[in-house]
């Protein structure tokens, strides 16, 4: 009885995702926002990285989510993992060689991650990129170091301050401009580092908030209790 | 597109079907996560031959290394074999 039930719910929903499959022409350019974008993002927002300014601008609201949802999942594992007893990193048998070099690479990681998502209007990449890249230099001395430690209040300062800096900006648009997340800051000349107006602001904050979460992700998985 | 792109292409093509197979049929689940992380590797050149830089930057960040990572964390927190 259950498979007959089963079989004739597969078939109805199989018969309406058909059915509208149909209707779709194939070969056919339906979708013609990207256009739209490729000739009047530059002029509209300043920044000559359109994926950029299709992230920040137009889809602002969405990359607020995003960032929210980074924050749950970063914060939900916190929890899963508390523990009363305090906990610690095991004892790493990193070799001397890899704790030479991971000391050597680690600033360059970090400053190519900062430049990443500093450079986010003008190079590929931005905030989550660089953030995660910012993380992964972290992660490598947490490998190779036992001692090095993360202070996880200023991650929480570090997170709250940038996710409140998003906010802000995004209601100064409210409040000054026409939408929420609407550019108020002069565009200046685009392919410059000072353009834009908003959108490296707010690329910066997605950095920080990004690589502190990321970071703080990593410390609690790598922690065991004593 | 030139003759040797093409090559290039079809080469990372099978290269990335036998990861992905590797992967999902793999019992060890070290060397499944292993296979996810080439999936991602070729995944990423694939994003930076379609023009998608950004893309392939973050493929390369989260998918290569940290999501790999974490998966190698966890287990050697849980089990390395699959039933």
């Amino acid at each position: 009885m259950r498979k007959v039930i089963a079989v004739l719910l597969l078939g109805i929903v199989g018969y309406y995702i058909f059915s509208s499959f149909l209707e779709i022409p194939f070969g056919e350019n339906r979708a013609t926002i990207g256009d739209y974008y490729l000739e009047n993002s530059v002029e509209q927002t300043g920044s000559v990285n359109t994926i950029t300014s299709i992230i920040v601008s137009y889809r602002g609201f969405d990359t607020l989510g995003e960032v929210t949802v980074l924050f749950l999942a970063s914060t939900g594992l916190a929890a899963i993992l508390f523990d009363n007893r305090g906990r610690k990193r095991r004892r790493q048998h990193a070799s001397l060689i890899v704790r030479i070099g991971a000391h050597l690479i680690y600033p360059l990681i970090i400053l190519l991650g900062a430049y990443v998502f500093i450079h986010g209007h003008l190079t590929p990449g931005g905030g989550f990129q660089g953030g995660a890249i910012m993380a992964t230099g972290v992660l490598l001395m947490f490998m190779s170091y036992r001692s090095f430690e993360v202070n996880h209040k200023w991650l929480t300062y570090l997170e709250s301050f940038a996710g409140i800096t998003f906010v802000t900006i995004g209601l100064s648009g409210l409040i000054w401009g026409d939408s929420f997340l609407a550019n108020v800051l002069p565009l200046g000349v685009p392919n410059e580092l000072f353009s834009a107006g908003i959108i490296p602001i707010i690329y910066i904050a997605v950095g920080i908030k990004v690589g502190a979460e990321l970071t703080g992700l990593l410390d609690n998985l790598l922690k065991t209790i004593k | 597109m030139t003759d040797a792109l093409t090559i290039m292409v079809y080469v990372l093509a099978v290269i990335l079907i036998i990861a992905a197979l590797f992967a999902v049929k793999q019992k060890d689940l070290l060397l499944a996560v292993i296979g996810t992380s080439a999936i991602s590797v070729v995944l990423s050149i694939f994003f930076y031959i379609l023009q998608a830089p950004d893309v392939a930057l973050t493929e390369a960040a989260i998918g290569v290394a940290l999501s790999t990572i974490i998966f190698v964390i966890t287990i050697k927190k849980t089990e390395r074999h699959e039933e």
